[in-house]
């Protein structure tokens, strides 16, 4: 399976691989090794990844993606509650359930382009934000969100015989409880087949429709191509994208809420993209790790901490700078990401990939070598 | 029949804040062809404008306090209370109609600064690229405002002369059940007054003619010699001044905090898409209309029907609207379709 692949795109893949499997330990010196947050890592990321299929190549910008994690979650949650602990039937459920959904909102936004079809999604998610809030609270269970209880059936777990446990149990994959490491390889484990699905669909004609959308949709319908079609299928993949990451929120912490599908939600998956790196298969990834990275980390700095860095300042320049460098951490993170963003779009629309790779450039000029020119920036 | 009356009236506020809002949207998006996500943050700005020169008024020094002779004890007693008496008190209580008049220069210079700073640079960029940049401005602004005023919303009282009801009933012959409160009513004609203000100025201006002859052709326009670009940015600061004093006069009706903004904004933008990206009267019309289509969609009866519609009921509309009339309701052609 891996020989189809390009020379360079098996390395990509190979230390991706090995990259996000030692998380653990590469990123322990960032005070982020630990598993609540890798874990959050790779479901954004997949969420990410998932997102620039549909916005990064056909450049159809979906305002309203979060409706589908949201979605993937509550499926998975009554498929816990309904059918078994059991993550495998959960994913399943869930990517089958977004799928379809998908099709049906895909179908009517994409009658429409530009910001047209933002509005439209993000009206689509709106009304699922609000009825899940309101009318739908015998499925969503309202404000509380959805959680298991004692004596929810569980069907199958009966049926195979699985031992019932005192209390909530917790989910499992055949047997292996998705609390802590496990949970995290367990994503990390999908995230990097997501990847990899992503990378062949990029590099697969198919990918190379998606990007003709983008480039010019109208030479292409003069073509003779059914536009529509292929834009369908890449926002329906997408949206499953998005329910396998909302089933894995699940997975690793049972419940459901509607605020997991606000417009505020859809608004963060794109700049975790725009901040990568748009068209880019790497950048997604590396824009969910930095704003959960900041989101966790960043607000957890407080004036104490502060004080401890800045210590070795005079007091009296120590206190202003607390005080301005306060503004940016703890409970101002988003201003952070905020300003982050404000600096990117302006001096490197690309994201975060291009700056890497403009800086890659400038450190090692490149060789004429056209096989490589003809791909670059692709990845 | 009062029922329905009544709730006509209760859109109108509503629908008057979306109609500014997107009214500034439609001029910016029609002169400079910018989505300008930063709007509903401009918005929040103007209410919290209205916070800081209720702040201002209410400067306090300590006095002792007469009240109860013999006690020591020191009140707050505001300076302007102590300099005028009860002129002073009043003057406090009218802290929002004065913040207005502080917000329009005051937002003019933020729109001049934004547009010349920030924006300019954005002009031949795609429309992603301005949506995101303005959307960063306005995460930047949301924060810092969160960083100075607090997370929680603060209340500013309107005048005291016009916090109780209107019994708009009775003066038309409806019964008495029909009242309205005074502010939202104020806010009404405040509303209307400016709209027609701004459309009178598109109209009967030169200043105007050459506004609305740019946004046709704006290179015709710079070939007649024409410095467009900087008659464009005065439009912006004038958008921008609209939403600010719309946001000021907004703050009794719901007080503010920094998410109020992005709140409106997003609803705004579905208001200029159903009224047409890049019409000024499909967006006003569209922005009172979906304020009286939610108002409304939440009474009793109509939810007894159909339950859970007041929840979505602006959506369903826009969803409706943008799949059976491309471009809105007065939409032209080929706007933002690439």
């Amino acid at each position: 399976m891996m020989n189809t692949l390009a020379k360079q795109d098996r390395w990509l893949l190979i230390g991706f691989t090995l990259a996000l499997l030692a998380g653990p330990i590469l990123l322990k010196p960032f005070g982020a090794g630990y598993p609540d947050l890798l874990q959050k890592f790779c479901i954004f990321g997949i969420f990410a990844v998932g997102y620039n299929i549909l916005f990064g190549l056909t450049g159809y910008l979906s305002f309203g993606h979060a409706a589908f994690l949201g979605i993937g979650s509550y499926t998975a949650v009554w498929s816990f509650k309904l059918l078994t602990m059991n993550v495998l039937p959960a994913i399943i459920l869930s990517v089958l359930m977004t799928g379809l959904f998908g099709l049906v909102i895909g179908f009517l936004c994409l009658r429409r382009s530009g910001i047209y079809f933002s509005i439209l999604t993000l009206a689509f998610a709106q009304m699922a934000y609000n009825l899940a809030y309101s009318v739908l609270t015998p499925i969503t269970n309202g404000e509380t969100g959805l959680q298991l209880v004692k004596g929810d059936p569980h069907v199958l777990d009966r049926w195979f015989g699985v031992p019932l446990v005192e209390g909530i149990p917790s989910t499992n994959f055949f047997g292996i409880s998705m609390v802590g490491y496990s949970g995290f390889y367990f994503c990390a484990v999908m995230l990097i087949i997501s990847f990899y699905v992503a990378m062949r669909l990029t590099r697969s004609p198919f990918g190379l429709m998606l990007k003709a959308i983008k480039s010019n949709q109208n030479r292409l319908k003069y073509t003779g191509v059914n536009t529509r079609s292929y834009a369908l299928i890449a926002f329906v993949i997408s949206g499953c994208y998005a329910g396998l990451a909302g089933a894995l929120l699940a997975v690793t912490d049972p419940l459901a809420g509607a605020d997991r599908m606000h417009w505020s939600a859809s608004g963060e998956v794109v700049l975790m993209t725009i901040l990568g790196g748009v068209g880019t298969l790497l950048g997604p990834v590396i824009g969910a790790g930095v704003i959960k990275y900041l989101e966790n980390i960043f607000s957890s700095f407080n004036e104490q901490i502060l004080n401890g860095v800045f210590g070795f300042l005079p007091d009296a320049i120590q206190h202003p700078v607390v005080k301005f460098v306060g503004l940016f951490v703890g409970e101002g993170w988003e201003l952070t990401l905020g300003v982050l963003f404000l600096v990117l779009i302006i001096f490197v629309p690309g994201g975060l990939m291009q700056g890497l790779q403009s800086v890659q450039r400038r450190i090692f000029p490149a060789q004429p070598n056209p096989a490589a020119e003809s791909t670059r920036g692709a990845h | 029949m009062d029922a329905i009356f009544l709730q006509l009236l209760n859109g109108l506020d509503k629908g008057s804040a979306y109609a500014l809002i997107a009214l500034g949207l439609t001029l910016i998006f029609g002169t400079l062809g910018v989505v300008n996500f930063a709007h509903g943050a401009l918005f929040m700005l103007g209410g919290f404008c209205a916070v800081g020169v209720q702040m201002l008024l209410k400067l306090s020094t300590q006095v002792k306090d007469e009240s109860i002779p013999g006690l020591e004890m020191m009140v707050d007693v505001p300076y302007l209370q102590v300099w005028f008496g009860d002129v002073g008190v009043q003057l406090i209580s009218f802290a929002v109609p004065i913040s207005v008049i502080v917000a329009i220069p005051l937002m003019l210079l933020v729109g001049v600064l934004m547009e010349r700073g920030l924006i300019r640079h954005f002009y031949h960029r795609t429309h992603a690229d301005q949506i995101l940049v303005t959307f960063g401005l306005a995460i930047v602004l949301q924060e810092l405002i969160k960083s100075f005023f607090g997370a929680t919303p603060i209340p500013v009282p309107a005048p005291q002369m016009l916090t109780g009801s209107a019994n708009i009933g009775e003066w038309l012959g409806m019964g008495a059940g029909v009242s309205y409160p005074w502010w939202r009513l104020v806010y009404f004609c405040f509303s209307m007054a400016v709209i027609a203000m701004v459309f009178a100025f598109l109209q009967f201006t030169t200043f105007g003619m050459v506004v609305r002859a740019g946004m046709r052709d704006r290179e015709t326009v710079g070939l007649l010699g024409i410095h467009i670009e900087r008659r464009f940015t005065i439009v912006f600061g004038i958008a921008v001044v609209v939403a600010g004093i719309a946001g000021a006069m907004y703050t009794p009706i719901v007080s503010p905090n920094y998410r109020i903004g992005m709140d409106f904004l997003v609803l705004s933008f579905v208001v200029v898409v159903v009224g047409g990206m890049g019409s000024l009267p499909g967006a006003v019309a569209s922005g009172f209309l979906l304020g009286i289509l939610q108002s409304f969609a939440s009474m009793n009866e109509i939810k007894q029907l159909i339950p859970g519609i007041d929840q979505v009921i602006v959506y369903l509309v826009a969803v409706v609207i943008l799949l059976t009339r491309p471009r809105g309701l007065l939409g032209r052609k080929g706007v933002m379709e690439d």
